[in-house]
Order: C-alpha cells, then sequence, then structure tokens
C-alpha cells in the first residue's frame, strides 16, 4: 500500500513540473473473474505522450487492466469491476459513457496479428469508413498517412489492394497498428504487441513506438522486461492483480523501492 | 489543411443515429428468429391436442402397453403402439449396423489418410449421396437390393425390413461421414503433431488421439443419424410393407411408424373418426423419439467434449 501512495505523489509532481496531462487516472479499481479477484485495489495515473509499460509475471492481471481501460475485458461474461477509470477527466464506467465513444478514441493492437481477411487497403481504411468516412480522396490521404505512421508504407504501397494475411506477420501487426492509427486516437494500448513477432519485426515495432509517442500515449504490456526497459518512461509493476511499484523506468530498473520488483527484474522468479 | 479525423468523425456522428439502428435491429432480427420457434410450437401444441383427443377415445395404458395394432377392423379395432416402434426399431437397428462403421472408416480415411486431391473428389460425392431423394432410395431398395437379398436369402420376402434398413443406412453414411470428418479435422494439427512426433503411426494417431479428442462430434453424428433413421418416411413406405408385427422377424413385411402416417393420410380415414386422431398419437410418439435423440447429441456434443 506504501508503496502506491508515494506512486501518486511521484507522478503527480512529475506532471507539475511538466505541464503534461493525465490521459487515465484509476481509482481503487478492483475486477473480478467471477469469485476470481483479478485487479485489486489499482491507483495509477498515466501521462499523455508517455510510454507506460506494464510488466509482471504470467496471470499477474497486466493483460486484464489494459483491456479494462477500453472496457474489451467487459467480452468476457461474468466480469464484475469496482472503482472508477478516469479517461480525460471522465469516468468510463458511467452509464451514459458509450463504449464505441470510449473506442474510438482508444485504440487498441493485440498479441497475435489479427487483420481482417480484407485488402491492406480497406483494413486501414476500416475505421474511418466505419465512422462515416466515405470520400475517396480524403481516404487515400489517411490510408498513406497511417501506413507511413506505422513505418510499413514502403513496404505495401505496391500491394495495398492485396489480402493482408499475404504479408509477413511482423509486417500484418505493423499493418494492425496503422488500422489502429486511422481514426488518430488519442491512446493506443498494446498487448503484448511483439510477442508473436521475429526480433527484426520486434526491433521495427519498437522503434515505431518511441516515434508515436510524439503524438499519442501509449500503454504497453510486455512480458520482455528489455523491452520495457528499452523503450518506455514508465514502469508498472503487477503481481498477483497487485501493483507493486510504480515509477520511472529507470528508477525501476536501477533502483526499485520494493524488494519483490528486484527479485522479479533481476530474474528470480517469474 | 483537413481537419483531423477525430473531427470529422465527430461531424458524421452530428448526422447519423447509430444508437437508435443500434437497438432496432436486434429486436427485428429477435422477431424474424422467433418465426422458427413459434412455428415450432404451434407444431407441437397441434400434436399434443389431436392426441389428447385420441385418448379420449382409446386408453392412454392400452395404446402405450398393447401389442397389437389393429386400426382398421371394424368391430375390434385395437391400439396398441408396440408393433410400430418395433418395426422402426428395426429398420434404425440394419441402419446402424450398415452406416456406422462405414461412416466412421470414410472419416478416419478422409480426415487422416486421403491426400488434399482425394479428398477433394470424394467429399462432394459423399453430399451428393446426401441429396438424393428419399422417394428414390425408396424404389432403389425395392426394385434393386429386394431382388438381390432374394437370390441370395430366397426366403425374404417382397417386402422385409432388411432391405429398406440397408438402405436407410445408406442415405445416412454420408452424414455420419461428413459430421464425423468435420469433427476429426478440427482438431488441431499442432496435437497431431506432438503425436507423431513421439514415433506414433498414423492409426495410432488417429485411434488414439484424433478419435478421442473428436469424440463428441463422432457421437453426435451418430446420434442425429438415428435420428434421421427413426424418421426417415418414403424408403420403409415403399419397400417395408405394411403389417404391424410384434415379433423378431427380419425376413417379411412389417411397418413402421412413419409408414402408418403415410398409409393413413393417403387413405380415405374421415376427419374426426379414431383413425383419423390415431396418426397425431402415433405422430406424437415418433416427436418424442426423435426430440429424445436430438437432446441425447447435443448432451453427448458437451459431455464428451475435449478441450482444445
Amino acid at each position: 500500500m506504501t508503496t502506491i501512495i508515494t506512486n501518486k505523489s511521484a507522478s503527480g509532481t512529475e506532471a507539475d513540473q511538466t505541464g503534461k496531462k493525465a490521459v487515465y487516472e484509476t481509482k481503487q479499481l478492483n475486477l473480478w473473474y467471477g469469485s476470481n479477484h483479478a485487479l485489486k485495489n489499482i491507483d495509477l495515473e498515466i501521462m499523455e505522450n508517455e510510454v507506460t509499460a506494464i510488466i509482471g509475471p504470467s496471470g499477474c492481471g497486466k493483460s486484464t487492466f489494459i483491456k479494462t481501460l477500453n472496457r474489451m475485458v467487459e467480452l468476457v461474461p461474468s466480469v464484475k469491476t469496482s472503482g472508477e477509470i478516469l479517461y480525460r477527466g471522465r469516468n468510463i464506467f458511467d452509464n451514459d459513457y458509450g463504449v464505441e465513444e470510449l473506442r474510438t478514441r482508444v485504440g487498441m493492437v493485440f498479441q497475435k496479428p489479427n487483420p481482417f481477411p480484407k485488402s491492406i487497403y480497406d483494413n486501414v481504411a476500416y475505421g474511418p469508413r466505419i465512422h462515416g468516412i466515405k470520400k475517396k480522396k480524403i481516404l487515400d490521404e489517411i490510408v498513406e498517412k497511417s501506413l507511413r505512421g506505422a513505418a510499413i508504407w514502403e513496404e505495401v504501397k505496391d500491394r495495398l489492394n492485396e489480402n493482408a494475411y499475404s504479408i509477413s506477420g511482423g509486417q500484418q501487426q505493423r499493418i494492425c497498428i496503422a488500422r489502429a492509427l486511422a481514426i488518430e486516437p488519442d491512446v493506443i494500448l498494446m498487448d503484448e504487441p511483439t510477442s508473436a513477432l521475429d526480433p527484426i519485426s520486434t526491433l521495427k515495432v519498437e522503434e515505431l513506438v518511441q516515434e508515436l509517442k510524439k503524438d499519442y500515449s501509449i500503454i504497453i504490456v510486455t512480458h520482455n522486461m528489455q523491452q520495457a526497459a528499452r523503450i518506455s518512461d514508465k514502469t508498472a509493476f503487477f503481481l498477483n492483480g497487485e501493483v507493486i511499484e510504480f515509477d520511472y523506468t529507470d528508477t525501476i530498473f536501477s533502483n526499485p523501492s520494493d524488494k519483490r520488483t528486484e527479485d522479479y527484474i533481476s530474474g528470480r522468479f517469474g | 489543411m483537413r481537419p483531423s479525423v477525430q473531427e470529422m468523425i465527430a461531424q458524421s456522428r452530428g448526422k447519423r443515429n447509430k444508437k437508435v439502428i443500434e437497438k432496432i435491429i436486434p429486436i427485428i432480427l429477435f422477431l424474424i428468429a422467433s418465426v422458427s420457434v413459434l412455428t415450432s410450437i404451434g407444431i407441437v401444441l397441434t400434436l399434443i391436442f389431436e392426441t389428447i383427443t385420441f385418448f379420449t377415445r382409446v386408453p392412454f395404458f392400452d395404446f402405450i402397453t398393447g401389442t397389437t395394432w389393429l386400426p382398421f377392423s371394424n368391430n375390434e379395432a385395437q391400439f396398441g403402439i408396440w408393433p410400430l416402434i418395433i418395426g422402426t426399431l428395426k429398420i434404425t437397428v440394419i441402419a446402424i449396423i450398415v452406416a456406422v462403421p462405414i461412416g466412421i472408416s470414410a472419416a478416419i480415411y478422409l480426415s487422416e489418410y486421403a491426400s488434399e486431391n482425394v479428398r477433394r473428389v470424394i467429399k462432394p460425392v459423399l453430399e451428393v449421396l446426401a441429396g438424393v431423394p428419399t422417394i428414390v432410395y425408396g424404389f432403389f431398395a425395392l426394385t434393386f437390393v429386394t431382388p438381390v437379398l432374394q437370390a441370395v436369402f430366397p426366403e425374404i420376402k417382397i417386402f422385409n425390413a432388411i432391405s429398406p434398413g440397408i438402405v436407410v443406412g445408406i442415405m445416412i453414411i454420408p452424414m455420419i461421414a461428413s459430421l464425423s470428418e468435420d469433427a476429426m479435422s478440427s482438431v488441431p494439427k499442432s496435437i497431431r503433431e506432438g503425436a507423431l512426433a513421439m514415433g506414433s503411426t498414423k492409426f495410432e494417431v488417429a485411434w488414439k488421439i484424433t478419435i478421442p479428442a473428436a469424440l463428441s462430434g463422432i457421437v453426435a453424428s451418430i446420434v442425429l443419424a438415428i435420428s434421421r433413421a427413426i424418421g426417415e418416411t418414403m424408403i420403409v413406405s415403399l419397400a417395408a410393407g405394411s403389417t404391424p408385427r410384434f415379433d423378431g422377424d427380419f425376413t417379411g413385411s412389417i411397418q413402421t411408424m412413419t409408414a402408418y402416417i403415410v398409409q393413413v393420410s393417403k387413405g380415405d380415414a374421415g376427419y374426426g373418426t379414431t383413425i383419423y386422431y390415431s396418426i397425431y398419437a402415433v405422430g406424437f410418439t415418433l416427436f418424442l423419439f426423435t426430440m429424445a435423440m436430438n437432446i441425447l447429441a447435443s448432451y453427448v456434443s458437451k459431455r464428451f467434449r475435449e478441450e482444445y
């Protein structure tokens, strides 16, 4: 408990110094799958234009947490939540908060690349189209910009009409990132986006994350601690559904304040 | 400079009302889906009411315990359902003996051994077999299978249980083969590879891994096929005869529940006669049988499911 309180004050002062605002604030967030208490009293403040990494062993609740931020977790039957998640100051669990509206503002990239079985162009244009953008010229522009943003334009510009499954897994994942970028979201959630990719594709996605944080706030779940250390500004360490420690990535990796964080990072368990 | 995508989205959201559409669509779909449910309820209710009328004339106990089915006798009509049930069971048993081994073997071959090319040819052929009209099967039984059987076993009569039983079996082979093959093919390749990497032969993989994993689908396909055999009408009307009998003889004329209903429907039993109501009672019995099989199929496919 004490660590959480210090975390809050740490990030609070940081916000004052740099003038950054919080995109997400969770207050006493609890989540149950049936009777399994998967998230316990989570208090976190996530800043805009930063990369926040979530680390922890399997089953610690990190994927659950990130899926709660855009309420995708509610697709699992028998999920119950309590507490609040403020997105830009508004509680996303409010009855009048439309879940589609939230997900229009908060994009998501999944663990396995999951492009639609359509052409590359149609994959990226999907979001703008369902939200009512129909003009071919504007769509062309959005598709190109998103594919460039996902650092894959050069590789696919001559094959935009090919099926998205005709390209490699690493490319598919960047198509999925482009698909998320196409509606210019505010936040991008990434749930272990490189766990199904080879090292070179992983490197490309990591570089991309660095690039994207200029315009977007990124929350990334990762199994790979080196990855968290390489790309994130802040890191939250989850264990058994609790946040053990949340601080600057440098601090977490060089001078963790909790023994369990140190043990995990130095590879003593998990 | 165009407005940002989020601004354009906000604009178009003002124009269209997705929320109303999203509310109306499930209601419309629900109403359309209820048509089929209401139809089923209507049919069942008709069956039940007419059956109740039948039981005001014939005691329920006589119906479910009686071993003589003699509906057309003027002064001594008897309505004991068992001869018809026995007739139906004779056909079903023969059909299962024919269809299960052939259907399962075909499924194992198709899913475990056949090359992609062979499968591409055989599967459609099997499905064509499933599309043959049952009346064609009926005269196939009467004009081809029965004479062949008679040539080998002279004691078999022109109307008998064996020939239509075999043909009903042939009719349900594609159902068993196709559904079982689907169940086996959907066992993930990685599980098979795991077994092959331990040094198993293809047959060991099929027998020890694939079939147990697909068992729920296989058993469900058999149960559904049995339900189909119980309800089969045309083949038995044509080739099994119309002699309700309570014995174990397969070589002579019999009558099934379905064939009785056909016999009465195409005859001239007047509306309101006991015979007229008897077809509802027989129909209801038949309905209970097939419904029990379908419930069994869905229970089996849940109960024996191996998670993968």
